[in-house]
C-alpha cells in the first residue's frame, strides 16, 4: 500500500492504530518528494527537521499522548515564516531570508504535532494566478504532467504537492483566490476562512485587508481538522478575531434538508465555459436531491469586483512591500547614495508582476489620484460587501464555480499577452476576499480532456460550519476521484 | 486620462524602482491599459457610500504599554546585509 495516498484523517487513524510509524510515514513522503522533483512543488525540503519531528511523534504515540496532528507531514507555503528555515515568498529580494521567529499559524500546527516536510512554491509574494511569477520557476500541475499545465496560483506548490501526495496536506494563503483556484486546478479541496479567523502574524504581507491563511487538503474532513488547528485569536494580529473556534468536523454528515442555497445569476455570464456551467448544474442537482432549497439571488456589483480588487490589493502591496529596501534583510545592491541603494536593490530584487503592482499601487495612492481611484474602490468594496449581506437574507450558503477555466498551459501566450487576462482568472473568487467571507473550493468533476473542475461554496462571516456541512454532501455525491 | 512617460518615471521613483529608458514607452502603454480598465468603476454611483476600510469593523483594543520581548538585537540583525557594533550599516547619508 502507498501510505502517502491516504487522507489526513485516514492517516491519523492509521497512526493511532499503529499500522505504521510516523517515521515510516514521513520517510514515505520524503521518498515521494524525491521522485517528483520535476513538479517543482517544493522550493526547500527539510528532511532532517521532518524526521526529528516524526521521531518525537512516535514517542508521543508510544506514550499514549498524541496531539491533534501528531506525526502528520505537512508542506508549508513559502510565505509563512518558519524559524530557522529559509522563507522567501519566492522572491529574489529575500531569497536568503532566515526568519528568527515562527508564524502563528505554523506554530499552532507544529504545536499540534505536525511535521514540516519543506517549503512550497508560490507566485512571488502571492501575486499571480499560475505560479509563473515565482523566482524559482513555475509548478507543473500533476494532472497530465506531460502537458505541462499550470497548478494555479498563488498557492500552486501547495495544491500540486497535495494532489501528487507529496504531503498529507498543506498551508495556503488567499488574497484573491490563491487557495481556491489552485485547489480547483489540481482537483483537491481548500478553504479560505473568514477574514480574522486565522492570525496573519508571520505571514509575509501582500494586501493586509484581504490576506487570510487556510488549509489545502485531500478532503473536506481534512480541511476541517486543519482549520480547527490553524484558527484562533492572536494578540500579535490586531485583525484576528476573538471568537470561539468550533470543531468544524461536527458539521460533517449533518442534513442539509431545508438549507437555502443561493445561485447568483451574475456568475453565469454569457460565454461561461459550458463544461464549468454543467458541473455547476450538477452541484445544484446534488444539493437539491439532498433536500436543499435552491434560491436565485443577485450580487449586482460582481462585475466591478476585479477592478476594485486590482486597485485595493496593489495599493496595500505597494505599502507593505516598501519594507524591502535592502537595509535590514534580503539582498542589497549598492549605490552611490541611499536612494540609489534602495532603487538598485528593489529593481534587482522584485520580479515583473510585483513591480507592476507596486507601480499601480503607488499611482492610486499618490497625491491627486487617491480619491479618484483608491477611495472610489473602497466605496465600491462596501457595495460588493453589502450585496452579500443582502443575499444572505435570502439564503444560507452560495454555490458558484471556482474558476472560469480548467488549468491552462505554462507560458500560454494568450494569457500572458496582457496582464489583465491573467487577472480575469480571479473573477469568481475576489469578491469573497473583498467582503471578508469564508469560501471553499472542492472538486466535482472533470473536463472533456480529463482536467479537474471545482465548485465554490460561500457562507456568511464566521459560518464556516455551513460550508463544511454543504461541502460534505457535495463531496459524497460527486464521487470525485483524486489523482492516482 | 492618459498617463505620460514623465508620470511613469515619477511613479517609479516614488516606488524606488528604475525603468530603463528603452522600456519606458512599453511601461507607459501597459500602465494606461490597466488604468483605463479600472476606470470602469466610474460607472458605479457611490454617492453617499462610505469607504470600507476593514471588513471586521470591530474595535481595536489597547494592550498595556509594556515590553514583552526585548533584548534580541542578535535576532533582529541576523538577516542584515551589513551589520556592525549591533547596528545596521547603511550608506553614508550626511556629506
Amino acid at each position: 500500500m502507498d501510505i502517502t495516498k491516504l487522507t489526513l484523517s485516514e492517516t491519523l487513524q492509521a497512526l493511532k492504530t499503529k499500522q505504521f510509524s510516523a517515521v515510516e510515514l514521513t520517510s514515505a513522503y520524503l521518498q515521494k518528494m524525491d521522485d517528483n522533483r520535476d513538479l517543482n512543488a517544493y522550493v526547500l525540503e527539510t528532511p532532517e527537521t521532518a524526521l526529528a519531528q516524526a521521531k518525537q511523534a512516535d514517542i508521543r504515540y508510544a506514550q499514549g499522548t498524541p496531539r491533534a496532528l501528531e506525526g502528520i507531514p505537512l508542506g508549508i507555503k513559502d510565505i509563512f515564516c518558519t524559524k530557522g528555515i529559509r522563507t522567501t515568498s519566492c522572491s529574489k529580494i529575500i531569497s536568503n531570508f532566515i526568519p528568527q521567529y515562527e508564524s502563528t499559524v505554523t506554530a499552532k500546527l507544529f504545536n499540534d504535532g505536525a511535521v514540516c516536510l519543506g517549503k512550497l512554491n508560490m507566485d512571488e509574494f502571492a501575486m499571480g494566478g499560475s505560479n509563473e511569477t515565482s523566482f524559482f520557476g513555475p509548478v507543473v500541475n500533476p494532472w497530465q504532467k506531460e502537458r505541462r499545465l499550470v497548478a494555479g496560483g498563488s498557492s500552486g506548490g501547495s495544491a500540486a504537492a497535495v494532489a501528487a501526495n507529496l504531503c498529507a496536506a498543506a498551508t495556503g494563503t488567499d488574497t484573491g483566490g490563491s487557495i481556491r483556484q489552485p485547489a480547483a486546478f489540481c482537483g483537491i479541496t481548500g478553504i479560505k476562512p473568514t477574514y480574522g479567523r486565522c492570525s496573519r502574524y508571520g505571514i509575509m504581507a501582500f494586501a493586509s485587508s484581504l490576506d487570510q491563511a487556510g488549509p489545502i487538503a485531500k478532503s473536506v474532513e481534512d480541511c476541517a481538522i486543519l482549520l480547527k488547528s490553524m484558527s484562533g485569536y492572536d494578540d500579535k494580529d490586531s485583525t484576528s478575531v476573538n471568537k470561539e473556534v468550533p470543531d468544524f468536523r461536527t458539521s460533517l454528515g449533518q442534513s442539509i434538508k431545508g438549507l437555502k442555497v443561493g445561485i447568483p445569476q451574475e456568475y453565469r455570464p454569457q460565454g461561461l465555459n459550458e463544461e464549468i456551467a454543467a458541473q455547476w448544474d450538477k452541484g445544484i442537482e446534488i444539493l437539491r436531491n439532498a433536500g436543499a432549497e435552491i434560491v436565485n439571488i443577485s450580487l449586482p456589483h460582481t462585475k466591478y469586483a476585479l477592478a476594485t480588487y486590482y486597485i485595493i490589493a496593489p495599493a496595500e502591496a505597494s505599502s507593505n512591500l516598501a519594507r524591502y529596501d535592502g537595509l535590514r534583510y534580503g539582498i542589497r545592491v549598492d549605490g552611490t547614495h541611499l536612494d540609489d541603494m534602495y532603487i538598485n536593490s528593489r529593481t534587482e530584487g522584485f520580479g515583473r508582476e510585483v513591480k507592476r503592482r507596486i507601480m499601480i499601487g503607488t499611482y492610486v495612492l499618490s497625491a491627486g489620484y487617491y480619491d479618484a481611484y483608491y477611495r472610489k474602490a473602497q466605496k465600491v468594496r462596501r457595495l460588493i460587501r453589502d450585496d452579500f449581506i443582502k443575499a444572505f437574507e435570502k439564503c444560507d450558503v452560495i454555490l458558484t464555480p471556482t474558476a472560469p477555466t480548467p488549468a491552462f498551459a505554462i507560458g500560454d501566450k494568450e494569457v500572458l499577452k496582457n496582464p489583465i487576462n491573467m487577472w480575469l482568472n480571479d473573477v469568481f473568487t475576489v469578491s469573497v476576499n473583498l467582503a471578508g467571507l469564508p469560501a471553499m473550493s472542492l472538486p466535482v468533476g472533470l473536463s472533456h480532456d480529463g482536467l479537474p473542475l471545482g465548485l465554490q461554496l460561500i457562507a456568511p462571516a464566521f459560518d464556516e460550519q455551513t460550508i463544511f456541512k454543504t461541502a460534505a454532501v457535495l463531496e459524497k455525491e460527486a464521487k470525485f476521484e483524486r489523482l492516482k | 486620462m492618459a498617463i505620460d512617460t514623465q508620470t511613469v518615471k515619477r511613479i517609479a521613483f516614488l516606488a524606488r524602482l528604475k525603468i530603463d529608458d528603452d522600456k519606458i514607452e512599453a511601461a507607459k502603454d501597459e500602465f494606461n491599459k490597466i488604468i483605463d480598465w479600472v476606470e470602469q468603476l466610474n460607472e458605479v454611483d457611490t454617492e453617499n457610500v462610505r469607504p470600507l476600510t476593514a471588513v471586521n469593523e470591530t474595535k481595536l483594543f489597547c494592550r498595556k504599554d509594556e515590553v514583552k520581548e526585548g533584548n534580541q538585537s542578535d535576532k533582529i540583525l541576523y538577516n542584515a546585509p551589513a551589520a556592525e557594533y549591533d547596528y545596521f550599516v547603511v550608506p553614508k547619508v550626511v556629506e
